[in-house]
């Protein structure tokens, strides 16, 4: 807290004389949200290597992943602060462009993360590949059910960057490299009681569903519980960790999961600004990585280290 | 649950069904076709555990759209239900998990904190005369905002207190009657649902609400201290808000800081179509649960069906205008 207190103070003393100086390198960071967990673990990983770089930044994001109006307003604002340079998490890919133009003009250097912005404006990405890990996703699925029988996937949103490119990575992997499993349902929430609710009604729908897919973190903790209340034999696979996952996985109520690392996109954002202003080169996108995780390797330091509760 | 409501300053007309019991006897034909239409459409819809998920999925909105019928028929509106719902969940969790009191503390802070803010609501709204749309549009923000301060925006679980899951997802009455498999989170629906409509249609708490809606100002010149009794409407509205947080949280078996908006517009339409009317002094509670359960049947109905989602938000909105159409047309008959 008292961190977060130093670092506004910091950023508004900046914005108050517009004078970039070299003591004092200030990055805002600007996530989609602050509430989830996810973004909790990523501002985790951002000022770990704020200190490490020896600089300074403040993290921000809208209340909900929906307010892209919110979250150009906070930009906005970030660029009026003249900082030395800007890490941004779009929630819209084209919409916030122009908003970004102004922030090159200005001469900052922008680190996109967590998905890509549609324009050659960011230095580099620093992000999950979203389609490979829920590929990933779908191998693990398909493994535990013999690869045939009936499968449905809900997912946590149908506009996003993630949520279609999860859905689509984990349906076209399938769709390749599974003929003998059949989607019969996509099915979409973006709450924990409304994913249990939801995953209810799809195995009603289809008695002999052989396995489910969610694709984060509220989703998975609707289909652990949906598995749970009903006493289904279903095989699930969730997304992201939370301890509901990862007790479910314990239980066996799922069989596995997908991790991002989080820690890494956090601290890959600063670490790219701090050689960005060191005028270093940059490679288009940093693949921050992602693991499959389930019971047999949920304790394994590399593992375990990116997992949150 | 009975069928006496007020209707209109007058009470209700001898003779013949109030706006309100009529409106109300539509909703459950309604509700009635519905869940027909799907056993005939919907394979696998009519079964004794869909039954049971359908049950289940309207626990949560129709106890927050109980706790917002009160304020409707005094005239006013709670948009604050849903983060309210969700900051008393977060108020459980703290109590229980964090500090390691007994259950009967959790349960009872989670309605204490929602009875207290429904009051400060209620405070603002009849002694700063602040509009209540605003008033609880405010406290909306402010209770989203202390579920998240007070979580520190992580969800607490209820891991240490294996009987929180008595509140929602365990089925007590399966013990005693075995065939009967409804979880506990529906049975206090039912609970509190029937203890409102006792305290609506039977207490001089109900005759005062109704007053207010009916006619403000006309209860004011009769003597009645209005601004207590708003005060004290807000507050009950606040305390059964705790009850669906309670509900919720034990459902998830956790305090999820992040969930809640957008379940005051649901709530608020459950009202709706149940037959309330929103210029207040008229409606039930029935009413109220027939329209929660309209809802979640259309939901799970069309799900089932495998109708896409983005339909299935477009035909609540269609629900939702007829209903009020239906509240209009019969209230220029009557």
């Amino acid at each position: 807290m008292k961190k977060t207190l130093m670092t506004s103070a910091m950023a508004l003393g900046l914005a108050l004389t517009a004078a970039p100086s070299f003591a004092e390198t200030y990055f805002p960071i600007i996530a989609k949200g602050f509430s989830h967990q996810f973004w909790q673990a990523v501002k985790a990983g951002a000022e770990e290597a704020a200190a490490r770089n020896g600089v300074t930044i403040t993290f921000e994001g809208p209340n909900t992943e929906a307010e892209i109006d919110k979250q150009t307003d906070i930009l906005n604002a970030a660029i009026a602060k003249n900082p030395q340079g800007l890490g941004f998490a779009a929630l819209d890919s084209q919409a916030q462009v122009p908003a970004l133009q102004k922030a090159a003009d200005a001469g900052i250097p922008i680190v996109a993360f967590d998905s890509g912005v549609d324009s050659d404006l960011p230095l580099t990405t620093c992000s999950t590949d979203n389609m490979a890990a829920a590929a990933a996703a779908a191998d693990g699925l398909a493994k535990a059910i013999g690869e045939e029988g009936k499968i449905a996937a809900v997912i946590h949103d149908q506009t996003s960057a993630t949520g279609i490119g999860r859905r689509d990575g984990f349906l076209n992997r399938i769709k390749e490299a599974y003929p003998k499993i059949e989607v019969v349902d996509v099915q979409y929430a973006n709450d924990a009681l409304k994913a249990t609710d939801n995953v209810k009604a799809m195995m009603q729908a289809n008695p002999d569903l052989k396995a489910i897919f969610a694709s984060n973190e509220g989703a998975a903790i609707g289909l652990a519980v949906a598995i749970k209340e009903t006493g289904a034999k279903i095989v699930g696979v969730g997304f992201d960790s939370g301890k509901t996952q990862k007790d479910a996985i314990m239980e066996g109520t799922l069989i596995g999961s997908i991790t991002q690392n989080p820690v890494g996109i956090g601290q890959c954002v600063v670490d790219s600004l701090a050689k960005a202003v060191k005028g270093e080169e940059l490679p288009k996108n940093i693949d921050t990585g992602f693991y499959w995780y389930d019971k047999s390797n949920m304790a394994d330091a590399n593992i375990a280290a990116v997992l949150y509760d | 649950m009975t069928d006496t409501t007020v209707d209109g300053a007058q009470g209700a007309k001898p003779g013949f069904l109030t706006t309100a019991a009529l409106q109300k006897a539509v909703a459950f034909v309604v509700l009635v076709a519905l869940l027909g239409f799907f056993s005939l459409f919907a394979p696998n819809f009519a079964t004794g555990s869909n039954m049971v998920g359908i049950m289940q999925a309207t626990a949560v909105n129709g106890v927050l759209g109980v706790a917002v019928t009160f304020v409707i028929i005094s005239g006013g509106i709670d948009l604050s239900v849903g983060t309210m719902m969700t900051l008393t969940a977060v108020v459980a969790g703290i109590v229980l998990t964090n500090l390691g009191m007994p259950l009967p503390l959790g349960i009872l802070a989670a309605i204490a904190a929602g009875a207290f803010m429904g009051a400060v609501s209620g405070f603002t709204i009849a002694e700063l005369k602040i509009p209540p749309f605003i008033a609880t549009l405010g406290m909306m923000q402010i209770a989203r905002g202390l579920a998240l301060v007070f979580s520190e925006a992580k969800p607490i679980y209820f891991n240490d207190t294996p009987s929180y899951q008595l509140l929602s997802p365990v089925s007590s009455i399966s013990a005693i009657f075995p065939s009967i498999e409804i979880p506990n989170g529906v049975m206090i629906m039912f609970v509190v649902a029937i203890l409102s409509s006792i305290v609506l249609t039977r207490t001089i708490v109900g005759r005062m609400i109704f007053a207010l809606g009916s006619n403000e100002e006309a209860a004011r010149l009769s003597g009645i201290k209005v601004n207590r009794w708003k005060i004290l409407t807000y507050a009950i509205c606040g305390g059964i808000s705790g009850i669906a947080g309670l509900i919720v949280s034990s459902r998830l078996n956790s305090a999820q800081p992040a969930l809640g908006l957008g379940y005051e517009l649901d709530a608020i339409a459950a009202v709706v179509i149940g037959g309330t009317s929103l210029s207040g002094g008229r409606g039930t509670v029935t009413g109220t649960i027939i329209g929660a359960f309209i809802m979640s049947v259309l939901t799970n109905g069309l799900r089932v069906m495998g109708v896409q989602e983005e339909w299935k938000i477009v035909v609540t909105g269609v629900i939702i205008i007829v209903a009020v159409f239906i509240d209009i047309f019969l209230r220029k008959k009557s």
